[in-house]
């Protein structure tokens, strides 16, 4: 039976990504864990956020997460969703000025206000609901999923990746964005597959049946 | 390609039970909030709000399990409000599996809750309440202000100041209630939704008044809603969700099909 573990540092909503896990993929051994020498046993890895950037920062630095996901990047798939894709980058507009983990070179940027549609009206930040995800390169997590499904979103902050090449797929408000980046063993995400009823789930599944680049 | 206006179907919950009756055919148990959840999410709910009306606060932990029951199940964003008074109680419902509380009165006593909470769980997941009722006489433009207490307590505050105060504070969405409307199913009061909506920068939720599917898209284009949110019009299945969805992209609302 193959594991995949949750890692629990604090923030945000793990058991909805643990209950999505188990509900994609009932025969997998799901865990919600914070000993790094429990994330480095599983198979596979989520790394989940939610709230503000400097909080999931220091709460990975006090934890020693930091080195335990460059190791995770390295060995075994890597799935960061929200912000904990945004955690990957290099560094985030948020919070003054943020230094994030530097797996992925790169930027965390806040969308520009006014942020206006090609109407003229203003669009609201965060950007929030179901938005649709126009797939940029063929990807195992990608299967099943038809081209610009609609994924749940709710951020107020968006990576830029330094190499293009990284970019999974983008969405629009107004103008592209990266919304999901694929390097290596890292599959990360801006927006919430264990909120995105079927794609999100098939997403999850898919996840948990690959074996990353390595 | 844009971000999808959402349509959101709100269960009113009284001690694990859901209240003020749902009548879908294919349902077994219409109190059971887990099967009517399950069904509203068939339909292409794009997410779901509870609101906890039980009265007893010692029965409150009922509304734990509850979430914990769908959020097993429904996965689409969930919401819960009714009761949320302290942090302890927001991070309850977001452990249950709750992706954003509701929060009313307390606000009101105590802005500066919002602000916490808005620090401790991040804006994405505070949800302001705000009931408001018309003060303006006929003619008069537009003047709104905060009731509490389930429209019986006036504060003597602006809706429109308050909705900005709140946004400002760390609220990362306001659920916006005309209790003028709520009820009546004569539709939203639109006045009242767009001064809001054009007021704030974060996402606002139309409810109150909804009695037929043209009033959900009238929400959205002459209101400036980015949700809309309605609860009997579903629960008698006399429109089904995706029926709302069809009306409102037929009128050119962008919508999750």
């Amino acid at each position: 039976m193959s594991s995949v573990a949750v890692i629990d540092y604090g923030m945000g909503n793990l058991h909805s990504i643990a209950k999505a896990l188990q509900h994609a993929s009932p025969d997998v051994e799901v865990r919600i864990v914070a000993d790094p020498r429990l994330i480095l046993q599983a198979d596979r890895v989520v790394f989940p956020g939610v709230g503000a950037i400097r909080d999931c920062m220091q709460a990975l630095t006090d934890a020693g997460l930091p080195e335990v996901i460059r190791q995770v990047a390295e060995s075994r798939p890597l799935l960061g969703i929200c912000l904990g894709m945004q955690a990957l980058l290099t560094d985030s507009e948020e919070n003054d000025h943020t230094r994030c983990l530097n797996v992925v070179p790169g930027h965390v940027l806040h969308f520009t206000r006014p942020l206006l549609n090609q109407h003229g009206e203003t669009l609201k930040i965060p950007h929030m609901g179901w938005n649709q995800v126009h797939q940029r390169q063929p990807h195992p997590l990608w299967r099943n999923i038809p081209q610009d499904s609609r994924f749940y979103f709710v951020h107020s902050y968006y990576v830029q990746p330094d190499d293009q090449s990284v970019i999974a797929a983008v969405t629009e408000y107004p103008d592209p964005f990266t919304c999901a980046l694929s390097c290596g063993n890292i599959f990360a995400v801006q927006f919430h597959p264990e909120k995105s009823q079927e794609v999100g789930l098939q997403l999850l599944k898919n996840f948990l049946s690959w074996d990353g680049a390595s | 390609m844009s971000l999808a206006k959402r349509i959101i179907p709100c269960l009113d919950v009284d001690n694990g039970r859901v209240v003020k009756g749902v009548k879908f055919v294919a349902i077994r148990d219409a109190g059971d909030p887990v099967e009517v959840a399950r069904r509203y999410d068939q339909e292409g709910a794009d997410e779901i709000t509870f609101l906890d009306i039980t009265a007893s606060s010692d029965d409150r932990e009922t509304m734990v399990h509850v979430v914990e029951e769908v959020a097993g199940e429904v996965f689409i964003p969930l919401t819960v409000g009714g009761g949320i008074r302290t942090l302890d109680d927001i991070r309850r419902m977001l452990n249950a599996g709750a992706d954003k509380v509701g929060i009313n009165t307390a606000a009101v006593c105590n802005p500066e809750f919002v602000r916490e909470a808005a620090r401790r769980f991040g804006s994405q997941c505070i949800v302001v309440a705000i009931d408001a009722k018309q003060v303006s006489l006929p003619g008069e433009p537009g003047r709104w202000e905060i009731f509490t207490h389930g429209g019986r307590k006036p504060t003597g505050l602006d809706a429109v100041a308050w909705a900005k105060k709140m946004a400002a504070y760390g609220a990362g969405e306001i659920l916006l209630t005309s209790m003028d409307r709520d009820g009546t199913r004569q539709g939203f009061d639109l006045s009242l939704t767009r001064a809001i909506s054009e007021a704030v920068p974060i996402p606002v939720i139309a409810s109150g008044g909804v009695g037929n599917l043209q009033h959900l898209a009238d929400g959205i284009i002459a209101g400036k809603a980015d949700a809309v949110l309605a609860a009997s019009i579903f629960h008698f299945a006399e429109y089904t969700i995706r029926q709302a969805k069809v009306c409102m992209a037929a009128r050119g609302i962008e919508v999750r099909l």
